[in-house]
């Protein structure tokens, strides 16, 4: 029976970079920008650093393959750096190599870098690669949109609600991560809408129009971890431990068996459940703070509530309308604004989830600090509702 | 001799009405007011002859099987690949003892093969027959042609009708021709096609063919002959002493001319229709003349009514656009987004190892829990089974099924945005996330009933190769499901 992972390691420091249309920097700039903010708080030499992770996940339009561009970008002292991808969740993925080093006792102090430059394709949208040479040959013509606004299709079908009603709903995730942005200037969008504007929006894929669709962004996001041990002897008092780190991985069930209902996404539920369990919370409603998860989509966002049990299954879109997930809500929601306006630069996204929980932990947050957080959840969905890769992680005060 | 054992036809969806055409390209030709009537047929843009070949296919054979399969076409995609063994592949049928065969080179093709197919003893086999030409810009051929297949189930036994005689010639008469290294026909004049091609060189057989009968041309009951031209086949039956209410329906009022699968198509329509004791003549006419004669039996009323060709054409969607009637033939020089630049290679490696998979459409049944699963697998899907090495082939192919939810995607590059797709729950157990074909907007909601239809997945222009998978089209009528 393993002991999980809670409480054993540390966060010494984060970084994240400005996300949004970095015209002027390549992504070895941005690697750089979150790297600085993050060993400048973690407060440590470079040499100190025992081993990093890279996570990115199309390097075809970035840093190329392997770990070398993560230890070139910041010279490195010819440690050991790994490169991970794994679809939306690589950036969890980094943190996850590094945290696991460090819990193991491989090395005292870890690095994890996430970052992506989507910007370098010349159209909106993510870019598009090969799914493999067979995939290829009998995947659905799918986009990232289009997969995920079947989740609306199959969740009006199960429960029953007005195709109208849902979009109202779904609307409302979108105009609430856009006001959390105003307050966030590393964000990449920074206007408010309001419901008419994003229902009325030109469709991308039906049901989810433009406002239902996250922002494609360039940006990196960076951490450091070590030990409690560690940090306390170098004078870190205010400790963000690690709670839970779970991923779960479609076995093809979903896609290819015909029991999945389509409208909620299952790997999201048994990393959840398996995530609570491994931080010792029997109550999430109670227990998490605040969340972070993968709004790639509205629709997202709306099946993600009641897949991490927040919301009872039929219901989250009415808990939406209802303000449960706004700032003010009962457990705010993308409060730094989500991949809908923070941005989305796939690799960087799951460290700029644990970023943003991690300042709201130290009542580092600024304007859109909240009241006394104890612990904040994060979840990555990569791929598609039907076949994808799902991270939860739980970070908390070390004395909650 | 052998018989006609069974038949299926297929007209693809999309019509284009023939006044559009005709409106667009009135600036540079004015075509005659016979020409500006009715509608033709288009494939969609995933449809070629191999595809329309195997849905033909699929129609007559209803699940038997046969030992040879032959392609009648002149405009097959590939020249050196065998194009019905592609449709053999994708009928399901047995790779290691199917023979398969092209044929091509004239508009008597079909004809030809269809005769030789009736003259092979202790041989089951399907002779199909499609078209899809392409044809330049305010050409006639551009108003008279259609999109369309047929197939025939050919073989010893009991059939749906006889033959009586056939009669077959060789003229090197060329009233129009297209070079192995031209995209379009060459075409000479109408009047010489008519006067000197289909008035002096089919009465002739059809005389000789009629004889060796011992059938007299006013007991003929229909006359099959695929001419180009209103009013040719009521000259030549008339010349012939045939009954003029015999002139076979040419189906130019909404499917148009389909080139070599012409005789075809309209034999299917004719024996959709027939009555026992009816005699039919065929006619092929290309460089010779083709005819066969045929007399209906008691059996002729067993064929797939659910895909009739009248139901086919009351399917029909008229589309009213000729630019994507251009666009899908290849006539434009368009821009379709920088998504389309996505180079992917087709694999013949992969192709071949997966081939049951792609063309067959095999997924696998669990012989432990019974759980049908795509792709097949050697370990089974099914969470309370997980038995391994156990999964059977089982072809989906002619499973119907229902949408759990769709899309209509406009951000992902298609030749015929928006590109729907949703997640497919197989009557018998099962789902594949597919794209879906040949529908309308109000024909895709959660609960639709669909069925696979084999199409072009996707076309590598530059490397000059289709790769062909399954996809699903709205079953219109409940009662066309037909498993």
């Amino acid at each position: 029976m393993s002991s999980g992972i809670k409480d054993k390691v540390a966060i010494l420091g984060m970084g994240c970079s400005r996300f949004g249309e970095r015209w002027e920097e390549d992504p070895e700039d941005l690697i750089l920008e979150a790297y600085r903010e993050c060993i400048t708080d973690a407060g440590i030499d470079k040499s100190q650093i025992g081993a990093a992770w890279l996570g990115t996940g199309m390097e075809g339009q970035g840093v190329g393959k392997s770990a070398i561009p993560l230890s070139i970008a910041l010279r490195l002292p010819y440690i050991p750096v790994t490169r991970v991808e794994n679809f939306c969740a690589s950036g969890t993925e980094a943190f996850r190599g590094a945290v696991y080093a460090v819990a193991a006792g491989a090395c005292d102090i870890a690095l994890a870098v996430g970052v992506e430059k989507l910007k370098d394709t010349g159209y909106g949208g993510l870019p598009q690669s090969s799914r493999g040479t067979l995939n290829d040959m009998y995947f659905a013509n799918l986009s990232a949109p289009g997969s995920f606004a079947q989740l609306a299709s199959a969740y009006s079908a199960k429960h029953g609600v007005a195709q109208a009603d849902l979009k109202h709903a779904m609307a409302q995730i979108s105009v609430k991560s856009h006001d959390n942005a105003l307050s966030n200037p590393k964000a990449h969008l920074h206007k408010k809408l309001d419901i008419d504007t994003v229902v009325s929006a030109p469709l991308v894929a039906a049901p989810l129009g433009l406002f239902d669709c996250c922002g494609v962004s360039d940006g990196a996001a960076a951490a450091i971890v070590t030990t409690p041990e560690i940090a306390r002897a170098l004078g870190k008092t205010d400790l963000v431990t690690v709670k839970a780190l779970q991923l779960a991985v479609s076995n093809g069930l979903e896609a290819g068996h015909g029991s999945w209902d389509g409208a909620h996404v299952t790997t999201t539920r048994i990393a959840a459940a398996r995530a609570y369990k491994e931080a010792g919370i029997r109550e999430p409603r109670s227990e998490i703070s605040l969340s972070e998860v993968h709004d790639c989509f509205s629709i997202t966002e709306l099946v993600t509530m009641e897949d991490l049990f927040l919301s009872d299954d039929g219901s989250a879109w009415r808990d939406v309308l209802n303000g449960d997930f706004n700032a003010d809500g009962r457990i705010p929601c993308q409060i730094d604004g989500g991949l809908k306006c923070f941005g989305h630069p796939i690799g960087a996204s799951g460290l700029r989830m644990l970023y943003e929980i991690y300042l709201q932990l130290l009542g580092r947050a600024g304007e859109r600090q909240l009241g006394d957080p104890k612990a904040g959840l994060t979840h990555n969905l990569g791929g598609w509702p039907h076949q994808n890769v799902c991270s939860v992680s739980i970070i908390g005060r070390a004395d909650a | 001799m052998a018989s006609i054992l069974a038949f299926g036809a297929y007209i693809p969806r999309f019509r284009l009405q023939r006044s559009i055409i005709s409106a667009a390209n009135a600036w540079v030709s004015k075509a005659p007011g016979a020409l500006r009537k009715g509608s033709r047929s288009t494939a969609n843009w995933d449809e070629d002859v191999v595809t329309m070949a195997v849905a033909a296919g699929q129609s007559a054979l209803a699940r038997q099987t046969v030992d040879e399969v032959w392609l009648a076409s002149t405009t097959a995609p590939f020249v050196d690949r065998r194009n019905s063994g592609i449709v053999s592949g994708a009928l399901g049928l047995n790779e290691e003892t199917t023979a398969s065969m092209d044929f091509g080179g004239s508009q008597c093709a079909a004809t030809s093969a269809l005769i030789s197919a009736l003259r092979t003893r202790n041989r089951r086999v399907l002779v199909a027959a499609a078209e899809k030409r392409r044809t330049k810009v305010a050409s006639t051929a551009e108003l008279t042609s259609g999109d369309g297949a047929a197939a025939f189930v050919v073989g010893d036994g009991d059939g749906l009708a006889d033959v009586l005689a056939t009669a077959q010639s060789t003229v090197d008469f060329v009233d129009h021709y297209r070079a192995a290294d031209q995209a379009f026909d060459y075409v000479w004049e109408e009047r010489w096609l008519r006067d000197e091609g289909y008035r002096k060189l089919v009465p002739k057989q059809v005389k000789q063919a009629l004889g060796e009968a011992g059938v007299q041309p006013q007991e003929v009951s229909s006359f099959v002959f695929p001419a180009i031209g209103i009013g040719v086949a009521e000259m030549v039956a008339k010349a012939l002493g045939i009954r003029a209410d015999a002139v076979a329906d040419s189906y130019f009022d909404d499917v148009g001319h389909c080139g070599v699968a012409q005789p075809l198509l309209m034999l299917a329509g004719v024996l959709e229709k027939a009555g026992e004791g009816d005699v039919i003549v065929v006619v092929g006419f290309g460089q010779g003349v083709d005819v066969i004669v045929l007399r209906v039996t008691a059996r002729h009323a067993a064929h797939d009514l659910a895909n009739s060709l009248p139901r086919q054409i009351e399917r029909g969607i008229e589309t009213g656009n000729y630019m994507r009637f251009l666009s899908h033939n290849r006539l434009l020089e368009q821009e379709l987004g920088m998504r389309a630049e996505l180079d992917l290679q087709t694999q013949p490696t992969v192709m071949y190892r997966n081939r049951q998979m792609l063309h067959a459409f095999v997924g696998g049944r669990c012989a432990k829990c019974g759980a049908i699963q795509f792709p097949k697998h050697a370990i089974c899907v099914a969470p309370d089974c997980g038995a391994e090495d156990t999964q059977e082939d089982f072809r989906l192919a002619e499973m119907p099924g229902r949408l759990q939810s769709h899309t209509a995607d406009l951000l992902t590059y298609s030749p015929d945005p928006p590109a729907r797709y949703g997640m497919v729950n197989f009557r018998d157990g099962g789902c594949l996330m597919m794209d879906i074909t040949d529908a309308q907007e109000s024909e895709v909601e959660a609960g639709a009933a669909v069925r696979p239809v084999f199409r072009i997945k996707r076309e590598d222009t530059r490397r000059g190769i289709k790769s062909y998978f399954w996809k699903v089209a709205p079953m219109v009528e409940p009662h066309g499901e037909r498993t």
